[in-house]
């Protein structure tokens, strides 16, 4: 078997982790946003404290202590739900700080306008705030996507047989000068996955320009 | 024993392993951002070869994700005949990791100062040299600081990854503990707090930077 083929086998796994994990991000992110700009000071202490610690922590860290520390009764995590959850977790802290940026982004005009239009809280909030505040975050959450799709390479080390790992086992079984050549495949591949997310942001970001300040 | 009397006992081999995870952040960011800037200045340059080859650099240090390139340099070079020590490893690919992300950064931050402070300094008769050093460098890295301060916590908890190729950093210790009692959920939350304990008020503090400086801006 070919290096190349061999990092490919660990393909759809690299996949499966970031979309699963971002999934579970870009909801997640939601009440943790509120939190972080609700109007509650406590509430917003305690949201910042959370998502803070989160990010805080390596993600690796937290890796191992789902595979290897959470035991209750018969249940432990395999190492694809531990990764999943571990990635999922950390997502969420941060799409909930670029969440929380874009609502901030959205100036304040646009409330008082709401307001004077006798608009509802609610109706403010989605048909308002919500459709302005996506415009300006898209280009950060696709940043944040391509840096997912890396950090799901740390799965490899709770033994998730994503790309990473299996360069690691065709080097390990090619100790000749061949063995270096998964590990050159699987950093193009990273690169060449992340070009359509850049490409794709670049464009929303030049289209949803236009369409705030024309 | 409880959890806090555990924990004190596991202390000393953590702290030893803390200040591995140190050093190599620190070797990253005192070699890795003299060299982004010098990659900020590479990418910048009308001379193709120059620019092709800074942008390489770049782009696959910023484009692949930490783990390979420190596969890269520890597994896939002694292939060649070039080997490293794990700890030598973990530096020089956390140092390819800082030089690329901070100059993105040094970059955006030079491109930040107005082109009338160059047009004014050449009037003024400075020489390039003195233009680049004296003028545009220290107006341009003051916008960037934030930035910089936010990949040198970045770099400090990549050195987690350094676990993977066996450098007795914190990660490292706290496997080498848990594997010897298999308190496991005891000691990767250590590890966890003693990481949140240097990464949470560094961002506070880049936080503060950040704000102030918007302030002027």
């Amino acid at each position: 078997m070919d290096a190349l083929t061999a990092v490919v086998q660990g393909l759809p796994m690299t996949l499966w982790l970031t979309l699963a994990a971002f999934a579970i991000g870009i909801v997640g992110a939601v009440p943790l946003s509120l939190a972080l700009t609700s109007p509650v000071a406590p509430v917003r202490w305690a949201a910042r404290l959370l998502v803070d610690l989160i990010r805080g922590v390596p993600i690796i860290v937290w890796l191992f202590l789902l595979k290897f520390g959470i035991h209750v009764g018969t249940f432990k995590f395999d190492p694809v739900n531990a990764a999943i959850v571990g990635l999922g977790v950390v997502s969420i802290a941060y799409l909930a700080e670029i969440y929380r940026g874009g609502i901030q982004a959205v100036p304040r005009g646009q409330l008082e306008a709401s307001k004077a239009l006798g608009l509802s809280g609610a109706t403010t909030f989605f048909g308002v705030v919500i459709p302005q505040a996506f415009r300006i975050v898209s280009p950060s959450i696709a940043t944040y996507l391509v840096g997912l799709l890396k950090d799901s390479s740390i799965a490899s080390t709770i033994i998730v047989a994503e790309m990473v790992f299996q360069s690691q086992s065709f080097a390990r079984q090619h100790p000749t000068v061949e063995g270096i050549l998964p590990y050159v495949i699987v950093g193009i591949i990273y690169i060449v996955l992340s070009l359509p997310v850049a490409f794709l942001s670049r464009r929303l970001d030049a289209r949803m320009r236009k369409a705030i300040f024309v | 024993m409880n959890w806090l009397e555990q924990w004190a006992s596991y202390m000393p081999q953590m702290l030893s392993g803390l200040g591995v995870s140190l050093f190599i952040a620190a070797v990253s960011i005192v070699i890795g951002y003299p060299l982004g800037l010098l990659l900020s200045v590479m990418v910048q340059r009308r001379n193709l070869v120059i620019r092709t080859l800074g942008l390489a650099i770049v782009e696959i240090g910023r484009g692949a994700p930490a783990l390979v390139i420190l596969y890269l340099v520890y597994y896939g070079l002694p292939k060649f005949g070039i080997a490293f020590e794990s700890i030598q490893a973990a530096c020089i690919a956390l140092v390819w990791n800082a030089a690329a992300y901070s100059s993105e950064i040094i970059r955006a931050g030079l491109q930040s100062v107005p082109r009338g402070q160059t047009e004014a300094a050449q009037v003024l008769g400075l020489s390039s040299r003195d233009i680049f050093f004296r003028v545009i460098m220290p107006q341009g890295m003051r916008s960037a600081i934030p930035g910089l301060m936010g990949v040198a916590i970045q770099m400090f908890q990549g050195t987690s990854l350094a676990y993977a190729i066996a450098v007795p950093e914190l990660m490292k210790s706290a496997y080498n503990i848990g594997s010897q009692d298999f308190n496991y959920l005891q000691i990767f939350t250590l590890a966890g707090i003693c990481y949140a304990a240097i990464s949470m008020p560094a961002t506070w503090i880049t936080v503060y930077f950040e704000k102030r400086l918007s302030r002027h801006a």
